[in-house]
């Protein structure tokens, strides 16, 4: 568990590596989040559109970041601000693991924020998402 | 640019009930485990003082009835989903009673790859029952030309 009161700028944050993604989740996602867009839960759709099978919604991935984020957060941080860019497609297989840093820590109105930058990859040098938390504790 | 127009174009009012069943699904989907979102009693000793939603749960907000999702008019193939942000005020709890409205709030050009790409930024503003903001959920949608093949 992250001290957050000890963090420091430029701080590497310990990775979480997710499971591998199923098309069992693609499928559960798509009833918990409302997005039934076949492309993530039909191979036969997605290669009709020059896919070679389903992929992964893409705010499923920034749901692992936010995992993420909540676990730095422990029970002391209320996420603030929350964003992310989306990168290359996560299909079903790939392990993908998040990754932080401490990008500037200050104080505001009595309470410590702390400005953490993001990213879920699933390999190296393939970014699926890169995006920025902001930490109110 | 193609889609000036639609700034300031909004959706009608909808009311979205947020309960814990659903927030455990959402959580179970994702895989995340935090006890922040199904143990009480847990959620209780934290800075929350109870369960609350994920993070990134508002996008699973959008009215029950199908008729009344939000028209634009545009085409969904060139709709590509760039970038997405949450600005909470608070988190999302069990039994709030959401009062939610999209809003396109910008579009702006972008020179890409290959030409000039329009992108559109829409708000779905959420507040509570009493319209104190809870949550803004920001969708930044890249519209690009369309490619013949």
């Amino acid at each position: 568990m992250v001290q957050l009161d000890q963090l420091v700028e430029g701080q590497q944050l310990p990775a979480h590596t997710k499971e591998q993604v199923t098309k069992v989740q693609l499928v559960k996602y798509a009833g918990a989040s409302g997005d039934f867009n076949p492309l993530h839960t039909d191979d036969a759709f997605a290669q009709k559109i020059g896919l070679p099978g389903v992929i992964a919604h893409g705010m499923l991935v920034m749901g692992f970041l936010g995992e993420y984020v909540n676990k730095l957060a422990g029970d002391v941080a209320i996420v603030k601000d929350f964003k992310m860019r989306f990168g290359a497609m996560t299909v079903p297989n790939d392990i993908i693991t998040c990754q932080g840093v401490v990008k500037k820590i200050y104080e505001e109105d009595g309470k410590q924020i702390a400005v953490l930058e993001l990213f879920a990859e699933k390999g190296p040098q393939q970014i699926v998402g890169s995006g920025e938390a902001i930490l109110q504790f | 640019m193609e889609l000036t127009h639609l700034v300031g174009k909004t959706s009608n009012l909808f009311i979205f009930q947020v309960d814990q069943r659903h927030i455990r699904q959402f959580a179970q989907a994702i895989g995340d485990t935090n006890p922040l979102y199904t143990d009480e009693q847990y959620a209780k000793t934290t800075v929350h003082g109870g369960i609350i939603a994920p993070p990134t749960f508002p996008v699973a907000i959008s009215p029950d009835d199908n008729e009344e999702q939000f028209d634009l008019g545009l085409d969904y193939r060139r709709m590509l989903h760039g970038e997405q942000q949450f600005i909470y005020t608070r988190a999302i709890r069990p039994g709030d009673v959401l009062h939610c409205q999209l809003k396109v709030t910008d579009v702006y050009e972008r020179e890409g790859k290959n030409g000039p790409m329009e992108f559109l930024v829409l708000d779905t503003e959420i507040a509570d029952a009493a319209g104190n903001h809870v949550v803004t959920s920001r969708t930044n949608i890249i519209y690009r030309p369309l490619v013949a093949k």
